[in-house]
C-alpha cells in the first residue's frame, strides 16, 4: 500500500486540527514554568488565563485562539516521494475541510476585491515553502500564524560593518515598539542573509524549532541565549503586564550574505504558537513528530 | 493596591468611579461585540437619526470577532477572544458619547482620544487576555441576538452575549482618564535603552 492523495488530505487535516486546538508541549511547558516562578501579580493573572485557555481548548477540541491564523506549510520532499505536484492541492483540500468543521476561522481575504474566500485558501494561500531532499519521505511542518503577531515583522537592510549592532538594536526596538500587540510572551525569530526575502523566510522558519532547542553552532546558540536573557530584562511581560517573561525563546538562523549586504529579518510568534510536524512515508505510514496536549480529565498530558 | 470586582450590567456611575487602573473585574450580564465594521454601521445609523437595534446604555462593548457555529438553529460561540482595540481608536470616543456604553473590552489598550472620552462620559477600558478565545467562550452562556449578520458576516456582526463572570478583565483606562499602558510602555522603553546598552558588549562572531 502506497501513499494516496486522499490519505495525504487526511494527514494534513489531522495536523491542522491538532495545531489549532492542542498547543505544542514545549510551548505549554515554557508558559507553565514561567507561571510557577512569576511573582508579578499582573503577569501571573495573564499566564493563569492563558494556561486555562489552553486546557479548555485541548479538552473541548476547540481553537486555542479565535484568530486561527494564516496557514504556512514548510516541506522537505524526498525526491522519490510518489506524490509531488499534488501536495499543494491536498493541503488546500485539507484546509477547506478543517475550516468547514469549525477548527479554523475563514481568514483568507482578497486585498483588491475585499472578498473572504470562506475556506482559508486563495492566491498563494496556503503559503508553501518546499525544499527537495534525498530519499522518499515527506517531512511537513505546519504553522498557523495570527494576524496580530505579524505586525512586528521587520526587515533591516544594514551595512555589513554595522550589521550586528543594527541587529541588536533592531530586535529590542521592535519588541518595545509593538508592546502588547503581538500577544507576548513571544518567540522571536531572527535571520541574517543576503536578500530581504531570504532573511524573512529563514526567520519565519526558525519559529518551527521547539522552545529550548539550541542552534547546533555554539556561536549562534550563545547569541540565542544572550538575546533571550536581555529581552526578558525589558519586563514587557505577558500582554504587557510586566514580569520576567517577555519571550519564551529566541531562534537564530542565517544564509551566506552578499559582500555588500547584511539583511536582518525579525519575526515574532504570539504565546499561542500553533504548529505541528509529521513524517509521511511512501508506503503510506506516517507519524506526528511534534508533541501536543490532550486533556484526559486529570490534567493535560502528552499524547503524541 | 489592586482590587477585584465582580460586577453586573447595567454598570452604574458610582461603581465605575471606584475602578482604578490595574484593578481586576469579572462581568456578568450583557456584552455586545463590535469591531471595525459594526462601529461604522452603528455610527452611520445614529448619524441619520435612527436607533440602534439594542439600547447600549450601561452595557459592555467587546472588541471581538468570534468563531460561531449554528447547531439545532441556535448559535454557539466556539472561540471569542479580543481583537486589537487600537483599530477602533479613531471612532471610539464618538461611540461612547452617542451610545452610553460604560465599559469597553479589548486587547492592547487604547489611545488619548478614547481616554479623554472615558473621563468625560464616565466609562472605563479593560483588557481581556489576548488569544484566550476558548476561555472567553466558556464564560459566554447564551447568544441573545445577532445584528447585521447578513451584511457584515460572522466576525464583524454585532453579537449580544449573556455572560457570567467574564474575566479576568484588567482596567487599563479609568474614569479619570489614567492610561495604564501609556505608563507601562514608557517603563518598557526605558528598560529598552538599558538593554541596548548592555547588548553592545556581546560578541557572537
Amino acid at each position: 500500500m502506497g501513499i494516496t492523495e486522499e490519505s495525504l488530505v487526511g494527514i494534513f487535516y489531522e495536523m491542522i486540527k491538532t495545531a489549532s486546538t492542542s498547543i505544542p508541549v514545549d510551548v505549554y511547558d515554557g508558559l507553565k514554568k514561567a507561571y510557577e516562578k512569576e511573582t508579578n501579580q499582573g503577569a501571573r493573572k495573564q499566564l493563569e488565563a492563558i494556561l486555562q485557555d489552553i486546557e479548555i481548548a485541548c479538552n473541548k477540541k476547540v481553537p486555542i485562539c479565535q484568530d486561527t491564523g494564516t496557514p504556512y506549510f514548510f516541506i522537505e520532499m524526498g525526491e522519490d516521494f510518489p506524490i509531488r505536484a499534488k501536495i499543494y492541492k491536498a493541503a488546500s483540500e485539507a484546509l477547506r475541510k478543517v475550516t468547514k468543521d469549525g477548527y479554523l476561522r475563514p481568514n483568507a481575504v482578497d486585498p483588491f476585491y475585499k472578498k473572504n474566500s470562506g475556506d482559508n485558501t486563495g492566491r498563494y494561500i496556503p503559503w508553501m515553502h518546499l525544499d527537495i531532499v534525498e530519499g522518499d519521505n515527506l517531512k511537513v511542518w505546519f504553522m498557523t500564524k495570527g494576524g496580530g503577531s505579524e505586525f512586528p515583522s521587520t526587515l533591516i537592510m544594514s551595512e555589513p560593518i554595522e550589521g550586528f549592532d543594527k541587529l541588536k538594536r533592531g530586535v529590542i526596538d521592535t519588541i518595545v515598539k509593538f508592546g502588547p500587540l503581538p500577544c507576548p510572551p513571544l518567540i522571536v525569530g531572527i535571520s541574517i542573509a543576503a536578500g530581504g526575502d531570504i532573511a524573512m523566510t529563514l526567520a519565519k522558519k526558525s519559529l518551527l524549532r521547539p522552545i529550548g532547542e539550541r542552534n547546533p553552532d555554539p556561536n549562534l546558540a550563545k547569541m540565542e541565549l544572550d538575546l533571550l536573557n536581555e529581552i526578558n530584562k525589558l519586563e514587557l511581560g505577558p500582554h504587557g503586564f510586566g514580569g520576567q517573561l517577555t519571550a519564551l525563546d529566541v531562534k537564530v538562523d542565517y544564509a551566506y550574505r552578499h559582500p555588500a549586504s547584511f539583511a536582518i529579518g525579525i519575526v515574532t510568534s504570539c504565546w499561542a504558537t500553533r504548529r505541528a510536524s509529521a513524517i509521511i512515508r511512501s508506503d503510506g505510514s506516517w507519524e506526528m513528530t511534534s508533541k501536543h496536549l490532550l486533556y484526559n480529565g486529570t490534567g493535560c498530558t502528552i499524547v503524541r | 493596591m489592586v482590587s477585584e470586582y465582580h460586577l453586573s450590567t447595567p454598570l452604574t456611575d458610582d461603581v465605575l468611579k471606584k475602578l482604578k487602573i490595574g484593578d481586576i473585574v469579572y462581568i456578568s450580564g450583557i456584552m455586545v461585540t463590535a469591531r471595525d465594521e459594526a462601529h461604522e454601521t452603528a455610527l452611520e445609523l445614529l448619524e441619520k437619526g435612527e436607533k440602534l437595534p439594542i439600547d447600549l446604555k450601561g452595557l459592555v462593548l467587546y472588541h471581538c470577532g468570534p468563531v460561531a457555529i449554528k447547531k439545532d438553529n441556535k448559535w454557539q460561540i466556539v472561540a471569542a477572544g479580543p481583537t486589537t482595540s487600537m483599530r477602533m481608536e479613531s471612532v471610539e470616543h464618538e461611540f461612547i458619547e452617542k451610545t452610553g456604553i460604560k465599559m469597553v473590552v479589548g486587547k492592547g489598550g487604547m489611545g488619548k482620544k478614547t481616554a479623554e472620552a472615558m473621563k468625560k462620559f464616565n466609562a472605563v477600558y479593560a483588557v481581556f487576555t489576548g488569544g484566550a478565545g476558548a476561555l472567553a467562550a466558556e464564560k459566554i452562556k447564551e447568544v441573545k441576538d445577532v445584528y447585521w449578520l447578513d451584511k457584515l458576516g460572522v466576525p464583524e456582526a454585532m453579537w449580544v452575549f449573556r455572560v457570567e463572570e467574564f474575566g479576568p478583565l484588567i482596567i487599563t483606562i479609568d474614569t479619570e482618564g489614567n492610561n495604564y499602558y501609556e505608563i507601562r510602555l514608557n517603563e518598557v522603553a526605558q528598560n529598552g535603552e538599558k538593554v541596548k546598552e548592555a547588548l553592545k558588549q556581546y560578541k557572537w562572531t
